[in-house]
């Protein structure tokens, strides 16, 4: 039980994050999983705590697998998106944060559409602070739950071969994977015409494969990742059809892979054009499994950021009551 | 000087004391009839599995028996530490109706078996709960008390008392330390 093994006042990227702090929360959701199989769903861990969830962008799915993951650790928590707020007058960031802080909260998830918006705010409040995405840097707790779904199928990840297809340039979701998978050992690939590739993607030590056909016969799992459709205006890629013929997931090319395969897809999808509907539902597809994960990786998130002082730990361990036996 | 280790109890005692709690359970429940045995994790698990056992042997019936983490439901999140570890909970059966037997390996405070009953209520409504530790070394902070116990212990101020078994710690024993002022 080291001090590096702790996770600090805030959950901000993986980047920064040693493999054990990141198997810690990992091992941590494992059992809050059948917590989501309970007749009643909640236990009373963050009774007490509030929670604000300040979603600067729009987003569905993240913001409501946050709000399952702190109604069923019993915060109490309030939902702020910018286009209702007094953001939508011109509020700063961090005027809006200090308020809500002055208004006793204890934790702030932020979904922001710029980079570093989430570090920002955290060097500035005391609250924690999660990242639930920002611009195109990290989205570490989608990183995380796919973690979780791919270890949890493959049981370990060292040496596993994971390839992200699809929107690479765009995706904090695929940056987010990339450092979590090679801290745990995994073998990394990214696959996608070259206008959505970065271009020091080399530098992150993975593969780079132009045909997903390849990428299909090189890996273990795909991570499908959704093209932005709002972006195609720019002109990264000639047409949808176009990209569906050349990196669509489809079946026909999947039954030429040569072992099982596992499908995942952060959502939402683009059915037909990244993935076709016939995988995204098929057997190999664990993109269910993703959802569920994605409740119980918040709640390790939260727990472990809402608990753990050390110095009031070390003070009960010495009054004897730390180990098995007295409680 | 380190304090003075007592050995409370060795595994060939551990095994007697659990069998006389077993058939304590079997007579304060008249029988085996809708009995569940639900051990406190980690070493509760353990030895509420020697409990079915050991009941086994005596009435040649498997009791039902489960697995509490009560971690989440403790009162004091802020001082679990910097890894606080969250076991798995698992029942076997619905407990409504079920007479339930709550089973730790030592009870001090009773702030971990109130824990324990708060988080048995979200699974459902037993038709009785009744707790059997192997060691109740008193200093009581809540009003709880065990039915069935294996051994009682005066422990001095300072004192602790550590429960070792052979499926986590390779060996049975119940050792009394002393606190530091005591040696």
């Amino acid at each position: 039980m080291t001090g590096a093994t702790r996770l600090g006042k805030d959950l901000l990227a993986l980047e920064p994050l040693s493999p054990e702090q990141i198997r810690l929360i990992l091992d941590t959701a494992e059992p809050f999983r059948e917590i989501s199989e309970r007749a009643i769903k909640k236990v009373p861990t963050l009774r007490g705590q509030t929670v604000v969830n300040l979603f600067f962008e729009a987003s569905t799915r993240t913001r409501i697998s946050f709000e399952f993951a702190e109604k069923r650790m019993s915060a109490d928590t309030v939902s702020i998106a910018a286009s209702g707020s007094s953001v939508a007058k011109g509020e700063t960031l961090v005027d809006t944060a200090r308020n809500l802080e002055a208004m006793r909260i204890d934790m702030v998830v932020v979904r922001h559409g710029s980079s570093g918006a989430a570090q920002f705010l955290a060097e500035r409040i005391e609250s924690n602070v999660i990242n639930a995405g920002d611009g195109t840097h990290e989205h570490p707790t989608q990183g995380l739950l796919d973690l979780l779904t791919l270890r949890h199928r493959f049981g370990s990840l060292e040496g596993r071969r994971v390839c992200i297809v699809g929107d690479v340039l765009h995706s904090r979701v695929a940056r987010s994977n990339i450092w979590g998978l090679k801290k745990l050992g995994a073998q990394v690939g990214v696959c996608g015409p070259r206008s959505l590739l970065p271009n020091a993607i080399d530098e992150l030590g993975v593969e780079v494969f132009d045909r997903v056909e390849a990428a299909i016969e090189w890996a273990e799992a795909l991570n499908v990742l959704r093209l932005q459709l709002e972006r195609m205006q720019a002109g990264y890629i000639p047409s949808l059809r176009e990209y569906n013929r050349v990196f669509g997931v489809t079946r026909e090319r999947l039954e030429r892979a040569p072992g099982d395969m596992l499908i995942l897809h952060p959502g939402p999808m683009n059915r037909g054009v990244e993935i076709d509907s016939d995988v995204a539902d098929g057997p190999h597809s664990v993109i269910l499994d993703q959802v569920t994960n994605g409740v119980a990786v918040r709640m390790a998130v939260l727990y472990l950021l809402a608990g753990g002082r050390p110095e009031l730990a070390e003070a009960a361990k010495s009054a004897g009551k730390g180990r098995g036996g007295d409680a | 000087m380190p304090p003075k280790h007592t050995v409370v109890l060795d595994a060939r005692a551990m095994e007697r004391t659990v069998k006389r709690m077993a058939d304590e359970i079997v007579e304060a429940n008249a029988g085996t009839e809708g009995l569940i045995l639900v051990g406190i994790q980690r070493r509760g698990v353990q030895l509420a599995e020697r409990l079915m056992r050991a009941i086994r042997d005596a009435e040649n019936v498997d009791v039902p028996r489960g697995a509490l983490d009560i971690t989440l439901y403790r009162d004091d999140l802020q001082t679990v530490g910097p890894r606080p570890v969250v076991g798995p909970t698992s029942l076997p059966a619905n407990i409504d109706g079920k007479r339930v037997v709550i089973v730790d390996d030592v009870l001090y405070t009773g702030r971990t078996v109130r824990a324990a009953l708060d988080e048995l209520a979200d699974f459902g409504r037993p038709a009785r709960i009744q707790l059997a530790v192997l060691v109740d070394r008193g200093g009581r902070e809540l009003p709880i008390q065990p039915d069935i116990v294996g051994k009682r212990l005066e422990v001095p101020d300072g004192g602790h008392v550590d429960v070792f078994v052979t499926e986590l710690d390779d060996r049975d024993a119940v050792i009394l330390v002393p606190g530091a002022e005591d040696a």
